[in-house]
């Protein structure tokens, strides 16, 4: 069952940026790209745990503000020749409003 | 039985089905009111009327031997006053009280007008009807016009009274025109397009207040302070279903008229078409599904079973002369890839968005003569897997040999001109190659083909590679990154001599391979923007390293550290109690007292940010821009205050350098010293630029460095007053900061450029001027603490956009 929980408005992220949510289990961070669409992935790169909400979004990407891995906001994966993976959380807009789904995020903090 | 038919609205959907009606020869008796004072017209078709294209009558669709023909009772200029359903009868606004067997509302949209102060001022208008259209007919060269809306409707305004010499601007909130048929890329070549037609078009401008004169309209003034005497203004932002009568009626209404398939309201005997319908939650403003739409109802009412069906939808546009074309959905998203064709050239944008090797979007631009081919991949989910690499080119190029781009450049004439600027031809270009020139600064010397503006470099190395083959190697410049094949320098020149002025102006113009850049190009090219188009361009802080976009440099636990400004090394107790005040407050781990003479507070938390900020704003200070590329500090000794051996004020100095120079942004980090005597304390001859003070004025020296090279400055100029040397440094700086590659310390700028050619510049007395009014100009601009703004404007987002704790919890 998915539970999709109002965030904010999409007006409330930049284009190409990003702002965290928090949740029991950490930092979240919720992404918009050019094109707005938006994603939603652990805030921490898998290398030294950056914060990848404050990474510079290209395309559908996010490059780490530590040490510049590139990681695919779509599949959390890391781009190029280092490897990793970041959560990834499903997320949508819907009338201008950022819905993400809880029932992953609760998930998330069980696990 | 012949049915009794009243229609409400005479527009192009509810004229079209009273033609299906009289086509199939149905049995009815009309009657159609139009609150507007004539019958149906082509209401798209009032673009080229306003231009001067077309005559009203040549877009009347249906006139008055029409009607009679089919013995349509015509009501012009007359409203509705009332439905009453029960009845089945509708009121006149004269009384009269008329009964229908079926009724069809066609009552279209509204335009909707801004609440802004002013809205009702005489002068100010939509544009929706003839009405509307005459008004702006009227105006001529003597006028200016402001039309508030840069989608469809708005831009064929502005064009079709530009095209009449009236002096337009048009003023668009959004970052970019036509936002939501077009991406960035293709707004900013329309943009383009618009300009050269003398149309003044501003984005991302926002509307506060129509200022009017004895009640009629005579300014529009955005937030921004700016004012723009118009004579007229239009409101053109868009259109709302007019469901007033409808919803007096009693009928289900949401954004629009409430439909099922067959356009049937929530009456059975009532239908509606066209704009003030709303079908499965969509509302509609193009003329297919009008079209569409009118001949179910007409089947409707013939008792036929039809159905309207919503299609997948393209755009294909002409707004004054230039083509555009999007259709399907062009957002990014999960596993969708880009491919992109630019020609800058000739102007023309094309993007694929595909998705498991179907087509799902696309935006053209320039030339969507192949739009038909395109916008079918994508209705028939064509797989593109065989024609892959090919398939940007169009139809042309399928099913043949793969395309060699050398090609094209072979078949090439001698006299085909390659090079605009100076005139040079193919033929000239082989000739040189064959003459010896055998790289691309051979042939620039030899030819000057790509040696002025730098557009047909591309071009130049191709005739290169074709005219010596194997031979051929590509010089070894390295590219800014995967985005472009450009150096920086190249892009450099580009910006310059092109007068590009946005990040989306670089892409096209540059050839950029991917849509929006990437974290290595982009804070380049924001850079280079602000740097040569310091009043024009606006800094875009998501191409900013976090460091720069939040003002702060990030750590490696994600926390931040935040230096002040001492000016020159210079503090108080008042400050220094300040600072002491704020590490206790927000639990600051370590102090320390940095090698640029202030004291850096580290493991501030990002939540934490603006506050801190507010609160050393209070004590007087500002930030110390020790993120970012741009001037750092500038280190002093105690001069001629103190120190016996001093022979100048070196304090005073670097204090009023540092109050000059603060906020610039330059290519890399820039670190300044004043020493007061040869003994160098404040160790000048290691920084960027560095002066030191004798007895008979100031040695300045520039492209020292202590990282991860160490050298001594060179020097420059000696000069002999304090104003001297400031004039003298501003100079350099903007030397520097036009001329240099981004992240490129002066020292290695210098290697490139050579310390001869900076020292002619700045030596030169009426260079030196210029130079430095360029850098005043821009500090207009720059010169401002950043985190007094973000800690009083933007502290929102430095928190968390939401928190999810307690409902996690429950």
């Amino acid at each position: 069952m998915t539970d999709w929980i109002d965030i904010a408005s999409i007006d409330d992220i930049p284009q190409r940026g990003a702002r965290v949510v928090k949740t029991r289990a950490g930092c979240v961070a919720v992404f918009r790209t050019a094109a707005d669409e938006v994603f939603a992935l652990d805030n921490a790169c898998p290398h030294k745990q950056g914060p990848l909400v404050e990474g510079i979004v290209h395309g559908s990407a996010v490059t780490c503000p530590l040490h510049n891995w590139v990681i695919s906001l779509e599949t959390g994966l890391v781009q190029g020749n280092d490897e990793g993976q970041v959560a990834t959380y499903p997320a949508r807009v819907e009338g201008g409003r950022v819905l993400l789904d809880t029932t992953f995020l609760q998930a998330r903090s069980a696990a | 039985m012949t049915q009794e038919i009243i229609v409400i609205g005479a527009g192009m959907a509810s004229g079209r089905t009273l033609e299906h009606l009289f086509d199939a020869g149905a049995d009815v008796n009309v009657t159609l009111f139009n609150a507007e004072p004539r019958g149906n017209y082509n209401r798209i078709m009032l673009s080229p009327v306003l231009a001067g294209d077309k005559t009203y009558e040549e877009i009347v669709t249906h006139d008055a031997d029409w009607y009679e023909a089919n013995g349509v009772t015509c009501r012009f200029g007359e409203r509705v006053a009332s439905v009453d359903r029960a009845a089945k009868t509708v009121t006149a606004e004269n009384g009269d009280v008329l009964p229908y067997d079926k009724l069809i509302f066609g009552t279209g949209s509204n335009p909707f007008m801004i609440p802004l102060p002013g809205h009702d001022l005489d002068g100010v208008i939509a544009y929706r009807d003839l009405e509307d259209t005459e008004l702006m007919m009227s105006m001529g060269p003597q006028n200016k016009v402001v039309v508030i809306g840069g989608g469809l409707l708005g831009l064929e305004a502005a064009a079709g009274m530009a095209a009449r010499g009236v002096e337009v601007t048009v003023v668009h909130i959004m970052g970019h025109l036509m936002e939501r048929q077009l991406d960035e890329t293709a707004g900013y070549l329309l943009r383009k397009a618009l300009v050269d037609k003398g149309i003044t078009v501003l984005c991302q401008a926002n509307s506060k207040e129509i200022l009017g004169q004895d009640g009629k309209v005579c300014a529009l003034l955005l937030d921004d302070g700016t004012e723009l005497p118009c004579d007229l203004l239009v409101m053109a932002v868009g259109i709302r279903p007019n469901v007033a009568l409808a919803q007096d009626a009693g009928l289900a209404v949401g954004k629009g008229i409430h439909v099922d398939d067959q356009m049937v309201t929530s009456d059975k005997d009532i239908l509606a078409v066209g704009e003030c319908v709303e079908h499965n939650g969509a509302i509609f403003g193009l003329v297919a599904p009008l079209y569409d739409q009118a001949k179910v109802a007409a089947q409707t009412i013939l008792g036929d079973e039809a159905a309207f069906v919503q299609k997948e939808l393209s755009t294909k546009l002409k707004v004054t002369g230039c083509d555009l074309f999007s259709a399907g959905d062009f957002a990014d998203g999960e596993g969708r890839e880009d491919i992109v064709f630019r020609d800058p050239g000739r102007g023309v944008y094309r993007r694929l968005v595909i998705e498991d090797n179907v087509v799902v979007g696309t935006v053209m631009y320039g030339d969507t003569a192949d739009s038909n081919w395109f916008f079918g991949l994508i209705r028939d989910k064509t797989d593109i897997a065989d024609m892959r690499d090919t398939v940007i080119f169009g139809p042309a190029y399928q099913g043949g040999a793969p395309v060699d781009p050398l090609a094209a450049v072979a078949a090439l004439p001698r006299d085909a001109e390659i090079c605009g600027c100076n005139g040079i031809c193919k033929g000239t270009i082989v000739d040189a190659i064959e003459g010896g020139a055998t790289d691309l600064t051979a042939v620039r010397a030899v030819t000057k083909a790509s040696g002025s503006c730098g557009t047909c470099t591309g071009l130049v190395e191709q005739v290169l590679a074709v005219t010596l083959g194997d031979d051929f190697v590509l010089p070894g410049a390295q590219p800014i990154c995967g985005c472009t094949d450009m150096t920086h320098e190249d892009v450099r020149r580009m910006i310059k001599s092109q007068e590009l002025k946005s990040m989306a102006a670089v892409w096209q113009e540059c050839a950029w391979k991917t849509v929006d850049g990437c974290h290595v190009c982009r804070p380049a090219l924001n850079y280079y923007l602000i740097a040569d188009w310091p009043l024009e361009y606006l800094d875009d802080p998501q191409s900013r390293f976090i460091n720069e976009r939040k003002h702060a440099n990030i750590q490696k636990d994600g926390t931040f550290s935040v230096v002040p400004r001492m000016w020159g090394g210079i503090t108080t107790p008042d400050e220094l109690r300040a600072i002491a005040d704020a590490a206790d407050k927000y639990d600051v781990p370590t102090v320390k007292v940095t090698g640029g003479q202030r004291i850096d507070l580290l493991g501030v938390k990002g939540e934490d940010l603006p506050s801190i900020w507010a609160d050393l704003n209070d004590a007087g200070m500002v930030s110390g821009h020790a993120y970012s590329k741009g001037l750092r500090t500038v280190k002093t000794c105690v001069g001629t205050d103190h120190c016996r051996f001093g022979t100048q004020d070196s304090t005073g100095l670097g204090i009023k350098l540092e109050k000059a120079l603060w906020g610039s942004w330059t290519p890399h980090k820039l670190k300044l010293g004043v020493s007061g005597c040869p003994r160098n304390c404040a160790e000048a001859t290691c920084k960027d630029i560095g002066i030191v003070c004798v007895d008979s004025g100031f040695q300045i020296g520039i492209g020292g460095a202590a990282g991860m090279d160490v050298r001594e400055v060179e020097r420059l100029i000696d000069v002999e007053t304090e104003e001297e040397t400031i004039i003298a440094i501003k100079a350099m700086t903007q030397l520097y900061r036009e001329n240099a590659k981004y992240l490129d310390r002066i020292y290695k700028w210098m290697n490139k450029v050579g310390l001869e050619w900076i020292r002619e510049r700045i030596a030169d007395p009426a260079e030196r001027a210029t130079l430095a009014t360029r850098f005043d100009l821009s500090q207009t601009v720059y010169q401002k603490d950043p985190w007094a703004e973000h800690a009083q404007k933007k502290a929102a987002i430095y928190r968390p956009v939401a928190n999810l704790s307690l409902e996690a919890a429950e």
